[in-house]
């Protein structure tokens, strides 16, 4: 089966290390995929608060164009993820919000029928891979990696499709599948203050100061994340975070970097040298390969 | 010394916004509110609130619209969906934010030079324009408008991103732009259409 894969803007941008490292574990893993084409931008979180009606709109189109390739969508963006699937739950449940989409994809050419699976890269390897296939082409175990695994807001809240959403595991299999020791990470769905960080600093960083800090707690080497912007936060901002009585540093990879360093892709292809807080010394301590 | 009254009357009230906030996409349910206090509990960001979601989504349904709108509750909301997956009576409690921010926007209850409606705005000009949002762009034009300084405190930052390829110069585009225009004009005269 082959998906239409959905990047989003941030995997263009901040989060290129994302995009790098999953179309690494796809070709790993054998995954066909095919970029959406002539994806736009599903409005993200941001939209949806000036203006309602346009972000399913703007959302309906990246669905439209899945549906009529027959191909179900690969979204790895936590919040690209939740919107698309809000978008085609909001068109079942409200007559208004359907006629206004249809109207505005028929204004270029487009239909929207329902018939398309919004996916997100934890469920499709967990679901349609598997963690015997997944553990069976690990070529460098991540032995003795200790990882936290953050899953933050949007993958499993509000809409629970694959995994469970006060205490999720799907993460927590797959990079146990890869060899990693898991470490207990009780605030894994807590929110990390999306873009509170530029708008309202000190709240930022309070959010983002308990997620690290729990992490080190804990014992994790490395937190893993699935959001770019999740990433973002956790990563460039741990020296403000931090003071000098408790200092905080520690690396933040995508979950996907971590598997494709499993299954053995090199850490120039999966973007490891594009990590603010290096992670090779971890990997040294722990003599992981990662050339 | 100014002398206020700390109760409100029942004239206080606003009738057309209680009516409004039950009858928007994601407060039919408004009105089974248990004032249980979960989504309080769960929220992350209730401690700054100076009204707990609890309380705000009481407030909203007795029409206390100057109070609610506001509110510094409906900024501080980041979406999180806690209190959505906590509540007993399945209200829609992050979508009402959203309601409550896009009104208060449209009623301008927020200070000058507020940085989220800002961003908002500035978000959606980039994607009428372009198709797709370019980040570095979106920061850059987003401080420019409300705190130049804190663009000079964080160029360090964006340097080091930039040279990391994690902040790319280049705009990102889409192909058929026109769709996106002739999508988003299509949105709006349904609207003014359907009166919605």
């Amino acid at each position: 089966m082959k998906y239409a894969y959905y990047p989003g803007c941030s995997l263009r941008g901040t989060g290129r290390a994302y995009e790098e490292s999953l179309l690494a574990v796809f070709r790993s893993l054998a995954i066909e995929v095919q970029e959406l084409d002539d994806w736009n931008c599903c409005g993200a979180t941001t939209y949806l608060s000036v203006d309602e009606l346009t972000s399913y709109a703007l959302a309906a189109r990246n669905l439209a164009l899945a549906e009529r390739e027959r191909m179900d969508i690969i979204a790895p963006c936590a919040a690209c993820y939740l919107v698309l699937n809000k978008t085609q739950r909001y068109i079942r449940d409200y007559p208004d919000i359907k006629t206004v989409v249809s109207r505005a994809l028929g204004a270029i050419g487009l239909e929207y029928h329902d018939r398309v699976r919004v996916r997100h890269p934890l469920d499709v390897f967990l679901n349609d891979i598997g963690l015997e296939a997944i553990a069976a082409k690990v070529v460098r175990p991540l032995k003795g990696l200790k990882v936290a695994p953050y899953y933050g807001c949007q993958i499993v809240r509000p809409y629970a499709t694959f995994d469970d959403q006060r205490n999720p595991t799907s993460m927590d299999q797959l990079l146990a599948a890869c060899g990693a020791t898991v470490a207990p990470y009780p605030l894994k769905t807590r929110c990390c203050g999306g873009s509170q960080k530029g708008t309202l600093p000190e709240i930022g960083l309070h959010l983002i100061r308990y997620l690290i800090a729990e992490a080190q707690m804990n014992g994790a080497d490395v937190i893993a994340t699935v959001c770019p912007l999740c990433q973002f936060n956790l990563e460039c901002f741990q020296k403000e975070a931090g003071s000098i009585r408790h200092p905080l540093s520690i690396p933040v990879l995508y979950f996907t970097q971590l598997m494709a360093l499993a299954l053995g892709a090199s850490a120039a292809t999966i973007g490891l040298q594009r990590s603010l807080v290096p992670v090779e010394p971890v990997l040294e301590a722990k003599e992981i390969a990662y050339a | 010394m100014e002398l206020k009254r700390t109760v409100k009357f029942e004239a206080d009230r606003d009738p057309e916004f209680a009516r409004w906030i039950s009858h928007t996409v994601g407060g039919e349910r408004i009105r089974h509110c248990l004032q249980c206090g979960l989504c309080s509990a769960s929220c992350p960001l209730s401690l700054y609130m100076d009204y707990t979601p609890r309380r705000l989504m009481h407030l909203s349904r007795e029409g206390f619209k100057e109070e609610v709108l506001s509110s510094s509750s409906i900024w501080l909301c980041t979406a999180c969906y806690a209190c959505m997956v906590e509540c007993p009576k399945k209200i829609n409690i992050t979508h009402l934010m959203y309601a409550l921010k896009e009104r208060a926007i449209e009623e301008r209850f927020y200070p000058k030079r507020f940085p989220i409606p800002v961003m908002a705005q500035q978000f959606c000009r980039m994607v009428r324009g372009s198709g797709r949002i370019t980040e570095s762009w979106l920061i850059v034009r987003v401080f420019l408008r409300t705190a130049i300084w804190r663009l000079l405190s964080m160029s360090g930052l964006g340097w080091k991103l930039f040279l990391a390829g994690r902040m790319p110069a280049k705009k990102e585009k889409i192909q058929r732009q026109d769709e996106i225009v002739a999508l988003l004009d299509s949105v709006a005269e349904t609207r003014k259409e359907l009166a919605l």
